[in-house]
């Protein structure tokens, strides 16, 4: 177990140098003087050119604006945001928790449906609820994700009018930050109406976000019981005469959700990628959001600063998933 | 001359694939969607009933032929600037075949290659090259790609170029993971003392066998290519209008869906059924190349 | 009352190219505490015939037979609840390949345990005291720590000791063991075979060993079967078929062990086990066979009488003088 994690970490590091190697060089490869380009149509004065120039230390050689660049990072300073004027890494974390919130919520939903219709799917392969399964979750991902957030507003928020087309929260609720989970927040603000704000503004973005990884769950639970069901060990849980749920859920699902689990670490990058675009469409205040608009409004520091900083969140995810797959495993924690 | 044996032919592999595949029903009509998507894209300029960029001032936001104030002049109807949104969609076509297949092509031959590189290739290259991938996938791939487009301009072109860069490091994978399964087979060793050459173990001898999941994977990207570039173009990143690609002209119609579904609903739609197409023949192609999953 | 009667069990498989029998016509009768051998190469149908009879085989096998009966139970047409009472407690069967066969998430310990509590509804005292005995009586030191330990962590050998008292847990009346030492080393493999004819002694239940390897066979066995490509060509008496087989396939197999060489180099058989692809039209063994005529090549042969160990052969060998007459 220990080396194992050993291993792990020792190739988290250069991954994370990597990482941070890109998101230095990204500015710098944009054609042109790069400050004149972060400037745009706005043009600047003699002074903030300057300035900027100070502040990118583009003056310096390359290695030694890395080495600032760094020890920067391994400080917390990411720099500051062109329009906010505020450091890149204070609102990075101020904007966080919404989307941690709605990819939390989103990856439950996933879970929680993914895995037993999996099992089901796999237990009753070839039958209706199988194919039928299969071909909902196939085009669950294989729709476009801002269009099925696009039709779901449609339906729900026009049609119907059952839910609010975008925010956290009804604008008529003012309540202070305690953890930045508007659920618990609005629970804690004790302002009737609000938790029931804040739910039906949470419904339409989770399911849509959830879509994806549901699919994907549903088809790799599936596709990982029928493998289970077909090994040795199986064969002789039935030969022992044990009763048909039993072997389901008790031998095979815990061998079967073994790979599941890494599929799971896996789906974090893609719930990031899925949730720049729910975000977007549905103007929910999180991370994705402020990427695309910064990318908009050239706020290049924040560009940088995020991807930064969203890479290394993945990749500490899929340390954590990987370290526990490492304990789910018999075969890794006894050795 | 006593006839021995009863003979039953073995089945060649072509039509034991073919076996396989025909029997998943929903590979075979994927197939015949994908390639009416193909012929669409291929005889857009004929099919296409007007041109895709022109306006009709006199037609904006004109619902489909079926629902009232629609007419059969525009079948599905047209968009905000009066352009017919059959012959966008038509078009549309053109745009998505013509990405997943740049996609796939730069994907595969790059990552096929420096797969194959990193499994033959003495222990710190390979470790050099792994590294380099899971940075590349330490990054979400849309997000990556956003940013990439970002830096080299938005233009289809270069969305096309930045999908292409963030899919490669699957294929790298997918192929070194393969090549060090073979790579320690019999027919390998035997192939290395019969005296090849290591570019000829790497492409003739070993990739062959290491085809099925790439084949898979490739079916993958295509679809993947079409929803990401489509994304892209949603986000204002990709093509430009007045391009009729699917995503972009989604991203027009976007301030409309309340008021204009039908803008916001087809190209969806195309990009939908396109998508699910590659995927049944991607699942097809899985089951029909998986041992595991035979019957016998 | 025979303990098990299997009558012309035939076993097919639906494949990409049709059909395939897999086990033709196989009979067997078996009396409480007979120790029997099935004996062939892979491909002889010997284990498909059994996991018919235990019901573990997958959707794609049709089982057809006239006869096939377990201590009183009709095993064609029962129920599958009441065919997981009889399974694991009154027949068992133990696979050739004991790293794979035990469940790699859960104890061994838990493994044993849950055959205890579901067969036989113990509880939780009694269960861990039976475990212990039944790790005593297979031969695994030290058992209260080793009922703990996962199967990754311990040899192919003992975890072999493991399946087998996870076999015997419930005292059953036959055991069917699959080719239990084949996976295993020489050395091990003795102590396994050992472990079973001991046990076979000291509780009295039928044993079925199913085995390619003819010396086995010779130090375990009081009847014994041959079977080639999935039908019968002989049976008989241990002691009878080692020193007259009537058919020249069990003929072969005895001049191939290396005990019995005479030569320099081992006489082998030449040839293949027919395959799917290339079934003959007479005597499956033909196209191998030293003594084969016209007649062998074209028609099947007749399965022979109880004096002539039922050889399914045209001109079996090693025939008295009365049998040839």
């Amino acid at each position: 177990m220990l080396n194992f994690l050993l291993s792990r970490l020792m190739t988290f590091i250069p991954t994370f140098i990597g990482v941070t190697l890109i998101s230095f060089s990204f500015i710098r490869v944009l054609p042109g003087d790069p400050i004149i380009v972060m400037a745009g149509e706005r043009g600047m004065s003699d002074e903030r050119y300057a300035e900027l120039r100070a502040q990118f230390g583009f003056d310096q050689p390359l290695v030694s604006q890395y080495w600032d660049y760094m020890t920067g990072v391994l400080q917390g300073d990411l720099g500051t945001s062109f329009v906010t004027k505020k450091p890149v890494f204070d609102e990075f974390f101020a904007l966080f928790p919404a989307t941690l919130e709605l990819s939390l919520c989103a990856i439950t939903l996933a879970i929680l449906l993914g895995i037993p219709a999996g099992v089901i799917a796999a237990i009753n392969r070839g039958k209706f609820f199988d194919r039928a399964l299969m071909s909902s979750a196939l085009v669950g991902y294989s729709m476009p994700i801002f269009w099925w957030a696009l039709l779901m507003i449609i339906v729900f928020s026009g049609w119907l009018g059952w839910t609010p087309v975008s925010g956290r929260i009804s604008l008529m609720f003012f309540f202070d930050d305690v953890t930045g989970f508007m659920l618990i927040d609005s629970l804690l603000s004790g302002q009737s109406g609000a938790f029931k704000s804040a739910v039906s503004h949470l419904v339409l973005p989770t399911i849509v976000l959830a879509t994806i990884p549901l699919a994907v769950i549903a088809r790799q639970t599936r596709s990982a019981m029928l493998e289970v069901l077909g090994e040795d060990y199986i064969r002789t849980a039935r030969a022992k005469g044990l009763p048909p749920s039993r072997i389901t859920y008790i031998h095979a699902l815990r061998n079967a959700m073994i790979p599941v689990i890494t599929v799971i670490g896996l789906l974090v990058g893609t719930l990031l990628a899925g949730a720049i675009l729910t975000e977007t469409i549905f103007s929910w205040p999180g991370i994705g959001k402020w990427m695309v608009d910064s990318i908009y409004r050239r706020d290049y520091p924040v560009v940088q600063g995020g991807l930064m900083l969203i890479a290394v969140m993945v990749m500490v995810v899929n340390l954590t998933v990987d370290v526990l797959y490492g304990l789910i495993n018999p075969k890794i924690r006894k050795s | 001359m006593v006839e021995t044996t009863q003979s039953v032919e073995r089945p060649g592999r072509l039509k034991e694939f073919w076996y396989y595949f025909r029997e998943n029903r929903g590979a075979v009509i994927g197939l015949y969607v994908f390639l009416m998507v193909f012929f669409v894209a291929v005889f857009a300029p004929i099919l296409a009933p007007y041109d895709p960029t022109e306006q009709f001032r006199e037609h904006f936001l004109q619902p489909p032929a079926w629902q009232e104030g629609g007419s059969w002049d525009f079948v599905l109807g047209t968009d905000a600037l009066g352009r017919d949104l059959a012959s966008r969609l038509i078009h549309g076509a053109r745009f998505s075949f013509f990405v997943g297949v740049v996609v796939v092509v730069i994907s595969t031959t790059g990552g096929i290659s420096i797969g194959l590189l990193a499994g033959f290739a003495p222990k710190w290259l390979d470790t050099i090259i792994m590294r380099l991938m899971d940075v590349i996938l330490a990054f979400p791939s849309l997000l990556l790609a956003l940013v990439l487009v970002a830096v080299l301009g938005p233009s289809l072109m270069n969305a096309v170029i930045a999908i292409a860069i963030v899919l490669q490091p699957h294929y790298v994978r997918l192929t070194r993971a393969a090549v060090i399964s073979e790579r320690h087979k019999d027919y390998v060793t035997s192939a290395k003392v019969a005296g090849a050459g290591r570019l000829r173990m790497m492409f003739v001898t070993v990739l062959p066998n290491c085809l099925a999941p790439i084949i898979v994977q490739a079916a993958l990207s295509f679809s993947n290519a079409i929803l990401d570039v489509a994304a892209l173009g949603f986000l204002g990143m990709g093509a430009q209008p007045p391009t009729p690609e699917w995503g972009t002209m989604l991203a027009e119609a976007r301030e409309f869906i309340l008021r204009a579904w039908w803008v916001v609903t087809f190209p969806g739609l195309a990009i939908l059924i396109t998508v699910l197409a590659i995927n049944l023949m991607g699942d097809g192609l899985r089951d029909a190349l998986d041992p595991k999953l035979k019957r016998s | 009352m025979a303990l098990l009667e299997v009558r012309n069990l035939s076993v097919d498989f639906e494949t990409t190219s049709g059909r395939f029998r897999a086990v033709d016509g196989f009979d067997l009768t078996l009396d409480p505490g007979d120790i029997t051998a099935v004996v062939g190469e892979s491909g002889s149908g010997k284990s498909v015939a059994f996991l018919a009879m235990m019901g573990l085989l997958p959707w794609t096998a049709t089982i057809t037979s006239d006869v096939m009966k377990f201590d009183g139970n009709d095993l064609r047409s029962i129920t599958p609840r009441s065919r997981r009472q009889i399974i694991g407690k009154d027949m068992s069967m133990i696979f050739q390949e004991p790293m794979t066969s035990l469940n790699p998430c859960y104890t061994v310990g838990f493994q044993i345990k849950e055959a205890l509590r579901i067969h036989l509804g113990m509880d939780r005292k009694a269960r861990q005291a039976r475990a212990i005995e039944l790790f005593e009586q297979v031969g695994i030191p030290a058992p209260e720590t080793r009922l703990s330990t996962f199967p990754h962590q311990m040899s192919g050998g003992m975890n072999q000791r493991v399946m087998i008292a996870m076999a015997i847990a419930c005292k059953p009346k036959m055991l069917i063991a699959d080719e239990p030492t084949t996976a295993l080393d020489v050395t091990i493999q003795a102590q396994i075979l050992e472990l079973l004819t001991s046990l076979q002694e000291e509780t009295g239940m039928a044993l079925v060993l199913i085995t390619h390897d003819m010396g086995v066979v010779a130090e375990t066995a009081q009847q014994v079967s041959v079977q080639y490509a999935g039908q019968k060509c002989e049976q008989q008496e241990v002691t009878a078929l080692f020193e007259r087989p009537h058919h020249p396939y069990t003929a072969a197999l005895l001049a191939a062990l290396p005990e019995r060489a005479t030569t320099k180099h081992l006489p082998t058989i030449p040839g293949v086990v027919p395959g799917q692809f290339d079934r003959p039209k007479g005597c499956m063994f033909s196209p191998r066979c030293s003594m084969a005529t016209e007649l062998c090549h074209s028609t099947p042969p007749p399965v022979g009488g109880a004096e002539i160990g039922y050889a399914r052969c045209h001109t079996p060998i090693n025939l008295t003088a009365e049998e040839e007459a």
